[in-house]
């Protein structure tokens, strides 16, 4: 590190900067160079015991370890919020054990780790987006044996991948996957983007960002190198569509943000609020006004 | 080999250990041809149509496909995606257990269809109809194709897993046992049907079973297999009516008279 570099008082000098030792930071590293390498293609790697149950973010927290500098700007995200349990435990956890300066801001953000959501605004070059994924296999459901779905990603068996829209459509009569709805990388491996509502799947596709998902518990990392070509799998007859919720947003009046619908007394009332609390704070800021704003 | 023969199988051997799963067993079969393997528990059928259809790699031998695009090649000798590709399109495999092909998860029309998007169709109503159309040529109502196979009778689940296999258009169909495990009646519906799509669909097939009915009903030529070896070969009619090994005789005269 630069010498006039001034350490930030908040980190506990009692751990390692970031938590992992620099050895483990090494070979994540590799992990995610890998995944760079080969877009949408699982790598394994040795996960490590972090200190916060499994489903809370430990593949992401140590992915987030693995490339977060001194002068980084950290934001994290779960469901779009700042505010949430998942989102604070982490983004103190970062502040102590790292330093770093966080933000809610995403624009000033370098990396945003994120659970279940892209954010709305358009990243940037030089952006990180860490993804928390519980299950990476998308073949998981349709077939259990891991060597078969392996065999399956090597010899690009995809077919499966469509039995299960076409049971949604038989079953629902359009596609009913909402969330952790899979992509096609580049033509090549088929790929689970996490449970991100499809709303934001197109965003995943051509992003100026670096995209690099870690599922801690499934000991697996893989990535979308910035301005990767990512499809969304469709019928020829009933293609892709990104939904949301049919409804401007109450507190800012988004019309094209995803929602979340808010259950607010016990006589049916309801109202829907951007999911992306930065998001829907800057355009409160800006002037813009929902119907339940107050 | 002979030029126009669709299989041809030369000299597989497979051995577990000490034990002879099946030895030097060579033969070619012809398009539109049926041939029936017989035998008793552990004569080594099971272990020669595995090898035969890439399930299990033998220790000797060769099984020589005539394909589609480059003629006839040693499948044993492929690439695995090769072999794969093959086994989806111009080979159809049925098991015994109608649950060992079929997924149980998925609906009867997936079940089908599955094959088709295997192979790249991505047309919904194409997918749809197709299955409907196979799911009335193996007589299951077309009401049915969004149940799962968990909620049919097995003479039902087995009809579907010919069906999902046949779909494609195979050449070449390994059946493992297909009327195991059904009660006559159903037996009984359950041939008729194959003879007449073997028949319609101009499909050869391999067929390993213990049951000397299903072969006088379906193939053409026989095999009988003993202790891994192949004891005697010929019409199904001339080695059920006139056997010349010890083995088919007692074979022969084992059969329940009722």
């Amino acid at each position: 590190m630069n010498a006039q570099h001034e350490e930030p008082v908040t980190m506990d000098q009692d751990y390692n900067f970031a938590y992992l030792d620099e050895q483990t930071k090494r070979m994540i590293r590799r992990a995610i160079l890998k995944g760079l390498a080969i877009p949408g293609y699982q790598v394994p790697f040795a996960s490590r015991e972090m200190p916060m149950p499994y489903g809370w973010g430990t593949g992401g927290v140590q992915v987030s370890a693995a490339v977060m500098t001194r002068d980084d700007k950290f934001k994290v995200i779960d469901q779009g919020a700042d505010d949430t349990t998942n989102a604070v435990s982490i983004r103190s956890f970062f502040q102590r054990v790292a330093g770093v300066a966080t933000t809610t801001r995403t624009a000033d953000a370098t990396i945003v780790q994120t659970r279940h959501r892209i954010p709305e605004q358009d990243l940037v070059e030089g952006q990180i987006l860490v993804y928390q994924v519980p299950i990476p296999e998308p073949l998981r459901f349709l077939e259990p044996r891991e060597s078969e779905t392996r065999k399956m990603h090597s010899l690009e068996e995809y077919g499966l991948m469509h039995v299960k829209l076409y049971e949604d459509i038989s079953r629902h009569g359009h596609i009913a996957t909402a969330y952790s709805y899979p992509v096609k990388v580049e033509g090549r491996y088929v790929m689970d983007p996490s449970p991100i509502p499809k709303f934001d799947n197109p965003k995943l596709g051509d992003c100026a960002a670096i995209q690099l998902f870690g599922a801690g518990r499934e000991q697996r990392i893989y990535a979308l190198p910035p301005y990767t070509n990512a499809v969304s799998l469709d019928f020829e007859d009933h293609p892709f569509e990104a939904s949301k919720a049919d409804h401007p947003c109450g507190l800012c009046d988004a019309q094209n943000s995803y929602l979340d619908e808010v259950i607010i007394d016990d006589a049916g009332g309801r109202m829907f609020v951007c999911s992306d609390t930065d998001f829907c704070t800057m355009r409160q800021a800006d002037g813009h006004k929902g119907k339940d704003a107050a | 080999m002979s030029n126009d023969a669709l299989l041809s199988v030369r000299g597989v051997a497979k051995h577990y250990g000490a034990h002879i799963g099946c030895s030097d067993v060579s033969f070619d079969l012809f398009p539109g041809e049926v041939m029936g393997i017989v035998g008793e528990s552990g004569s080594g059928k099971s272990t020669l149509l595995n090898c035969m259809a890439g399930h299990l790699a033998p220790d000797a031998g060769e099984v020589v496909f005539d394909t589609r695009t480059d003629g006839p090649r040693d499948t044993l000798q492929m690439s695995e995606p090769e072999r794969r590709m093959l086994s989806r399109t111009d080979w159809a495999f049925v098991h015994q257990h109608a649950r060992d092909g079929l997924r149980m998860g998925v609906s009867a029309g997936g079940n089908v269809g599955e094959r088709l998007m295997a192979v790249g169709a991505r047309n919904y109503a194409d997918i749809r109809s197709t299955a409907i159309d196979w799911l009335d040529r193996v007589e299951i109502n077309e009401s049915r194709i969004d149940d799962r196979p968990t909620t049919f009778s097995g003479g039902m689940q087995q009809r579907l897993q010919i069906a999902r296999n046949l779909v494609t258009g195979p050449r070449l169909v390994f059946m493992d046992e297909p009327t195991g495990g059904l009660d006559v009646s159903v037996q009984a519906r359950l041939l008729d049907m194959i003879r007449s799509l073997v028949r319609d669909m101009g499909l050869s097939a391999i067929i390993v079973t213990h049951d000397l009915a299903v072969v006088r009903l379906l193939a053409d030529r026989l095999m009988v297999m003993k202790s891994g070896h192949v004891v005697e070969a010929g019409l199904t009619d001339q080695v059920l009516d006139d056997p010349q090994h010890a083995y088919t005789q007692l074979l022969v005269s084992s059969i329940l008279q009722v």
